[in-house]
């Protein structure tokens, strides 16, 4: 048990404070920031129990929630990614999820890269559509979906690549 | 019973889903209505200390531009001191406590500044226990910043003058012509002034100074000047983009204005 969940829990203390301190900060031609704490739901263990993956994401969106003082427009960005990651896990991997013998790392990078992507747009998409809370202003929702996912997309990938070696 | 129960168990990841997604929405909903998010809030003890962590840090790196204003904002009041010793000279003040400022200041300094998104807020470091309490105004020696949503004991969040929640009332420097000042959520230096009618006389470059109506900022702040402006749909009221003097992205040290007159007023004007 405490082996699953302390690596989880450094994961979401760090990257709760990177994300405030730094990256909501660089503000890339104005207004493009990476929401690398996304992260944290990727690699939650893909055999925890879909309640506590739901609670989870909820917890590490109300922490930054607090820091920005967003609301509750992160945790609920967050709940709804959550929501929908078995079907993406699905969608992605196919019956190998099914069986639940992935192993991250080891997955073609291909599927690997449908599993973020979906993900990371879905959650964009919720946050900024809740942040802007007003449709009129869809295109400027679209264009800020559309950069940061490519922004944190770019960062996850650099971040699996550093830390592979790590984990077996 | 045992089919409810059997319902609960097998839906239990979408109610709590649901559950959840109820409470974060309460949360968004409250902090798109003014005044209302209470709970969400980064004026708390962990976050507050947090940012002035790494607002120590940050700080070194804005010295030489910190400096830069001081001594500007020096050389501005040194000439104001000199034109009121002129006065001073044949003037007979009749009345002195009519002349003591009913407007106190209090420092701050600016530990969190956003201005990326369509909702701005700002942390600064004073709270209830410096006297710093909601709906003060804030400055700079430049111009507005905004106005204090909440406070703590030692932290307190303002509302920036970039949030799609503010509309401070504003006027022509010239002619009292008033607007309200809102943001379109484009550029952080650019706010717009909107409802000012069409007579009022408008040219570009022209000085936009709050108007001391709302009482919580004295009259005759500096905000911006007129970068350009159009007639709107119905032709009877301008819109005005108005390049604010200071730089919102970039702001430091800030001052939070205390108007020892406002619990006087309020018991005068029955619904502000």
């Amino acid at each position: 048990m405490n082996k699953v969940i302390s690596p989880d829990i450094i994961r979401f203390v760090l990257l709760v404070l990177l994300q405030v301190l730094l990256l909501s900060n660089i503000d890339f031609l104005g207004f493009i920031n990476p929401y690398l704490y996304v992260y944290f739901i990727l690699l939650l263990p893909f055999t925890l129990s879909q309640w506590r993956v739901l609670l989870y994401s909820f917890l590490i969106g109300l922490a930054i929630d607090f820091f920005q003082d967003s609301g509750g427009v992160n945790a609920a960005a967050c709940l709804v990614a959550a929501y929908f990651r078995p079907n993406i896990l699905k969608f992605a991997f196919g019956v190998s999820y099914e069986f639940q013998t992935i192993k991250f790392y080891q997955t073609p990078i291909t599927q690997r890269l449908t599993y973020i992507s979906l993900l990371i747009f879905i959650h964009h998409f919720v946050l900024f559509s809740l942040a802007y809370f007003n449709f009129t202003y869809i295109v400027e929702i679209l264009k800020d979906t559309l950069f940061s996912s490519i922004f944190t997309i770019i960062l996850v990938l650099i971040l699996m690549v550093l830390f592979r070696k790590n984990r077996k | 019973m045992q089919q409810i129960v059997n319902f609960l168990i097998k839906y239990k990841n979408t109610l709590l889903f649901l559950l959840l997604l109820f409470v974060s929405l309460i949360f968004t909903i409250q902090s798109h209505t003014y005044h209302k998010s209470k709970f969400i809030t980064s004026a708390n003890f962990i976050t507050g200390e947090v940012y002035s962590l790494k607002n120590d840090i940050d700080e070194y790196f804005h010295l030489k531009n910190y400096n830069q204003r001081l001594v500007e904002e020096n050389k501005m009041l040194r000439a104001r001191l000199e034109s009121l010793n002129d006065k001073k000279l044949d003037t007979v003040f009749q009345d002195t406590s009519s002349y003591d400022s009913p407007y106190k200041f209090t420092l701050a300094k600016v530990i969190r500044n956003q201005y990326s998104n369509i909702d701005n807020y700002i942390l600064i470091n004073k709270g209830e226990s410096d006297s710093v309490y909601s709906d003060l105004g804030v400055v700079t020696s430049r111009g507005i910043v905004g106005i204090v949503e909440e406070s703590s004991s030692g932290f307190s969040r303002v509302i920036s003058i970039l949030n799609s929640n503010s509309a401070i009332s504003v006027q022509l420097k010239n002619t009292n012509h008033f607007g309200s000042l809102v943001w379109n959520g484009n550029n952080p230096n650019i706010v717009q002034l909107e409802e000012v009618p069409r007579l009022a006389p408008i040219k570009k470059g022209d000085t936009i100074t709050t108007d001391g109506r709302s009482f919580i900022f004295p009259k005759g702040i500096p905000v911006g000047i007129v970068n350009d402006f159009e007639l709107d749909q119905n032709q009877s009221y301008y819109k005005i983009n108005v390049r604010l003097f200071n730089d919102m992205t970039n702001i430091g040290y800030v001052y939070v204005i205390n108007n020892q007159n406002l619990e006087e007023i309020k018991s005068l004007v029955p619904n502000e």
